[in-house]
């Protein structure tokens, strides 16, 4: 019995370290279970909604809660990144078609400085708000792993459609229409 | 006063004044030559820019490019070098490391250091590899002296179970049976 204690007492510490590297990695991991909840339809609710971020270039904080009763575009964007400067201009041009339908795009900013960002915005001429992400909390919840990725919220707050790449045009229109003619 | 005498008065006083003018003057000049330089100084130590007080490299290794989960140091993106340039433009503020790191955590959160944060499951990372150094020695500490103990209690006993030396004339018998084998 006493020789068997050594063994136990390793098998023990390596047992409870493994459990902690799942731990670590699980939490570590990326969020896919909003992908497969929208594919099927059963349109999950927009995570972290109450989460209060700072807005772009002001003092003040909003949380995607405080845009509840429009349809809103969520765009996670960064100024380094060529997809999100492609994508600019055709967000902007939705945002111009949809402001008076109570719509809206929201720009999210991640892994990125807030005066390259205000650099961004303002050399894409972007009307629409923008919310800065520092640490990733509101994003993470929408298993973003990078950007860009476009999240359509319907009035309700739940997430009808995603894009976790680069998005055209016809599809935010189509997907914007749609939201917007949804009568429930 | 006659006609004469005004006219010889306002000369004078014209000489006067030219006289005057011409011992100011070179006085006036100097003045004004002492006034720009010191306006020149005045503006360049305005403009100047701080001593840089943390260089790039040094920040580099201890810090991460938050997008390609690496090191900035090894890190070639687009993120990368947005970070890095928002580094250069903070080291040419003359900011310090500390404050550098600071300010890099407020922009890009705290996944940005090299070394996360000693709280919440962080601490796994401070705590584990001390604490699993201390029991390996422990370990080692309480089993090394108990295989010693008992390698040489079993040294001991294959000692004593060693059979007795052959009789001589059992011995002499063993070697020629031997030695009819070895022809």
């Amino acid at each position: 019995m006493r020789r068997l204690a050594i063994p136990a007492v390793a098998l023990v510490v390596a047992v409870g370290l493994l459990a902690l590297l799942a731990f670590g990695v699980a939490h570590q991991g990326t969020n896919s279970s909003i992908d497969s909840q929208v594919a099927r339809g059963d349109y999950p609710v927009a995570p972290n909604s109450h989460l209060q971020l700072p807005i772009l270039g002001t003092s003040g904080t909003e949380s995607l809660a405080d845009f509840r009763g429009k349809v809103v575009v969520l765009n996670v964007f960064a100024s380094w990144c060529q997809p999100c400067l492609a994508e600019a201009p055709i967000l902007e041009q939705e945002q111009q078609r949809i402001a008076k339908n109570n719509a809206t795009i929201l720009g999210v900013t991640y892994l990125d400085n807030s005066s390259a960002s205000e650099t961004f915005v303002q050399q894409n001429h972007i009307t629409y708000p923008a919310i800065r992400d520092v640490n990733g909390n509101l994003v993470r919840s929408f298993g973003v792993t990078g950007v860009p990725e476009t999240f359509v919220i319907n009035r309700q707050g739940r997430i009808v459609a995603l894009r976790r790449f680069q998005l055209a045009g016809d599809w935010l229109e189509q997907t914007v229409a749609r939201v917007l003619n949804d009568p429930s | 006063m006659t006609r004469d005498a005004r006219r010889t008065a306002r000369r004078a006083a014209r000489r006067t004044g030219r006289r005057t003018a011409q011992r100011i003057a070179p006085l006036l000049v100097l003045a004004a030559s002492i006034a720009w330089i010191a306006s020149i100084a005045f503006v360049s130590a305005a403009g100047a820019t701080p001593k840089p007080r943390a260089s790039l490299t040094d920040i580099e290794n201890d810090v991460m490019c938050t997008a390609c989960h690496e090191p900035l140091a090894v890190a070639d993106s687009p993120e990368a070098e947005s970070e890095r340039n928002y580094i250069r433009g903070l080291i040419a503020q003359g900011l310090t490391k500390s404050q550098i790191e600071k300010n890099l955590v407020a922009q890009y959160g705290t996944a940005v250091l090299g070394r996360p944060p000693a709280h919440g499951f962080n601490l796994a990372i401070y705590i584990l590899p001390p604490a699993i150094l201390v029991a390996g020695i422990a370990l080692l500490a309480f089993t090394i002296p108990r295989w010693r103990r008992r390698t040489r209690e079993a040294a001991a006993e294959t000692q004593e179970a060693r059979p007795p030396p052959l009789e001589a004339a059992d011995a002499e018998r063993l070697d020629t049976e031997l030695s009819h084998f070895r022809g």
